[in-house]
Order: structure tokens, then C-alpha cells, then sequence
């Protein structure tokens, strides 16, 4: 990752947007371009923070948290969406709403081969498994992609997935 | 397994007898015969019928438990369904919610699909990886005085609770009709939440 002068404010924003619309439960598997977000959802004993052993999980969880009332949110990054695929179908059959943030890799400047079949896939697989995929390319836009994409969710019932863009987050430089 | 002990409790009675004292618990079944069970002991708006989503139930049970911590949630699934999501066992143990307990229907086949062996009939031992994910309440039940014991225990909401309840191989007609997710999800939350279902 390229050293940044001072912390981006993105993360702080994504909190502020999730106690605007009233998100109780978030689940994720820990991604370092989630990682300030995680700390300050923790740091929040008003909301229920689950990490998981696999984002299915939190497909899961979230569909019962919907159940009891509860909004909620997904944080993962894309090598995590193919294990959401089958869970994935709960939510188309049953039209629950799902908030995915996802945080990409195998795109802008990724050094890693092994992240490039997942992150290149993530925009088909999850559109083919039903889920609405929207995208932020730029930091100071995605506060406002995160609230539209939960008024998207939490009014129609369908699952929606924000992506943000490896461009963002930043990247490793491999170079010699 | 060396020592095998032939189950002989039947998975329809003692279903009906944990549902008999529902109460206002929430239910969730797992996919297959469990939900087949459930739906045959009498319908509930406050029973959630997965139809499908293997692997799916015991964290459903996990975001309904967290957001209705004074209602009683049981999930109900059976063996196979429980061993596709086994993170979920060290997911919910460190959550540990106090209003939720796991019931696993045991039968150690997969009983849709031709009845193939799962790995608690070659000795897996769910509760003890439930106990090992920190699960304060774990039993595997073999006997009709430990059901009769445990039903109670399994509305209290006292820590989280995990129960392997072995059952014989009888197989039963497929009863309930009701397969509409987004019914099954709305009916649920009409039920439960009222007029803020729709808000």
C-alpha cells in the first residue's frame, strides 16, 4: 500500500451514513481497506459487530437480522463474494434487502495474479446471482453511494452490492 | 465408530414435542426434512422455512437472536445442513447470545438425496465441536428422559445452547405446502414487528 499522508476520511464517512439509516448489525471478514470502518463500528456499542469465519455468513445473518427488525450491512472485499453465491439465492427467493460493501482487488495496480479471477469476476457473479452492483471510483463519492445504496436496499427489498474500486484503497507497488 | 448406539427416538415426535412449548419463540428450520417436520407439527407466522440456502440456518437463527434478544430463538436443522456451516458454530459461540439454541436433528444421512452417511454417523460429534466453539449449553441426546429434560432448557434463555438429538432413519411424507420466500419472510415480519414491518 502507498504510504498516504494522512488517514482518508471515507471510512469515517461510511460510519456516519450507516448511523444516518440506522444500521444495528454489521458482519464482515476483516479487509484492510475496511479496517478503520471495522475499528469505528466496534468502538460503537450501539451496533452488533460480527466478524465472520466466511462472508456466507453474514448473508445469512443478515436475512435473520432483517427477520427481527434489524438493518444491517456486509463488509468484504471481492475475493469473498464467490462465497456468497449459493446463500445468495435466500435473498433473491425470499427478496430480502442486503447491504454489501465491497472492497475490490485484482483491478487498479493489484501485484497479486492470485486476486485477479475474483475481483475480475465479482461485477458478473454477483449480478448473476441477483444482486443490484453499483460502484464508487472516487473517495469523495462514496458516502453518497453508500446512502443511496441503502435507500436502494432497505426500500425494494433487494440485495445491492457497492463497490469500491482498488483505485481508492490504493495498492502495493511491486515494482523493483 | 467403534461402539455404536442405534438410535431409536423419532424425528417427527420429538420436533412436536420441543414446538408443543414455543411459546412466542422464533423458529428457523433448516433445509430438507427439518423444515418438512416443522411445517407438519402445525404452521406458525413465526416460523421461518428455509427451503433452501444449505448451510444457511444456524447464522439466521444468529441476526434474528441479535435483533430480538427477549424472544427465544431455536433453530432447527438437521445433520448435514449444520456440518455445510460449521464456521458458524465459532461465529455464534464467541457472540454467545443468550436467547438462542440450535437443534440439530440427527439421523446421520443426508436424507433427500438418497440417504448417504454424513460424518456424525462415522463419529463426528457436533455438540462437542459446539462445547469446543465455547457454546456454554451442549448435549447429545439419545433418550426420551433427556428430551424431556432438555425442552425446557432450551426456552431458557440462559446461554446459548446446542443440542444433537439422534434419531432413528424413518422417513416421512413431505406435508406442508408453503414454499414462497418473500411470503414466508413478510408473514414473518408481519407477525413479529407489526406496522414497522413495512416502514
Amino acid at each position: 500500500m502507498k504510504a498516504q499522508k494522512k488517514p482518508p476520511t471515507w471510512p469515517d464517512e461510511i460510519y456516519d451514513v450507516f448511523k444516518q439509516v440506522n444500521i444495528r448489525q454489521v458482519a464482515y471478514v476483516p479487509d484492510a481497506g475496511h479496517t478503520r470502518l471495522i475499528n469505528r463500528c466496534h468502538a460503537d456499542k450501539s451496533m452488533k459487530v460480527i466478524s465472520l469465519t466466511t462472508e456466507e455468513e453474514g448473508v445469512a445473518m443478515l436475512a435473520g437480522s432483517w427477520l427481527g427488525g434489524d438493518r444491517g450491512a456486509l463488509l468484504l472485499q471481492s475475493s469473498g463474494v464467490g462465497n456468497c453465491i449459493n446463500l445468495l439465492s435466500i435473498m433473491q427467493e425470499c427478496r430480502f434487502p442486503l447491504l454489501m460493501i465491497v472492497t475490490m482487488r485484482g483491478e487498479w495496480g493489484e501485484f497479486n495474479p492470485w486476486q485477479i479471477a475474483m475481483g475480475q469476476g465479482t461485477p458478473p457473479v454477483l449480478q448473476n446471482a441477483g444482486v443490484i452492483v453499483q460502484r464508487a471510483d472516487r473517495a469523495e463519492e462514496i458516502a453518497e453511494h453508500v446512502f443511496a445504496a441503502a435507500q436502494l436496499t432497505f426500500n425494494t427489498s433487494r440485495p445491492v452490492a457497492l463497490l469500491i474500486s482498488q483505485r481508492v484503497i490504493g495498492f502495493k507497488d511491486w515494482s523493483k | 465408530m467403534d461402539k455404536k448406539i442405534k438410535a431409536t427416538l423419532d424425528r417427527r415426535a420429538c420436533i412436536n414435542q420441543i414446538l408443543a412449548k414455543r411459546g412466542d419463540a422464533l423458529i428457523v428450520t433448516g433445509l430438507g426434512s427439518s423444515c418438512y417436520d416443522v411445517g407438519a407439527a402445525g404452521d406458525h407466522p413465526n416460523t421461518f422455512y428455509l427451503w433452501g440456502g444449505m448451510g444457511a440456518a444456524a447464522m439466521m437463527g444468529l441476526g434474528l437472536a441479535l435483533a430480538q434478544p427477549k424472544r427465544q430463538v431455536i433453530v432447527i436443522t438437521g445433520d448435514g445442513e449444520m456440518l455445510m456451516g460449521l464456521g458458524a458454530l465459532a461465529t455464534i459461540g464467541t457472540q454467545g447470545p443468550r436467547n438462542l439454541a440450535i437443534v440439530v436433528i440427527d439421523n446421520e444421512l443426508y436424507s433427500e438425496t438418497g440417504m448417504q452417511p454424513t460424518h456424525t454417523s462415522r463419529g463426528v460429534d457436533l455438540a462437542g465441536m459446539a462445547k469446543a466453539a465455547k457454546f456454554p449449553r451442549t448435549a447429545t441426546i439419545n433418550t426420551a428422559a433427556q428430551m424431556k429434560s432438555w425442552v425446557p432448557k432450551l426456552y431458557a434463555p440462559a446461554g446459548s445452547a446446542f443440542v444433537a438429538i439422534k434419531v432413528n432413519h424413518t422417513r416421512y411424507p413431505m406435508a406442508i405446502r408453503l414454499r414462497d420466500g418473500a411470503h414466508i419472510k413478510n408473514r414473518f415480519r408481519e407477525a413479529l414487528l407489526g406496522n414497522a414491518a413495512f416502514d
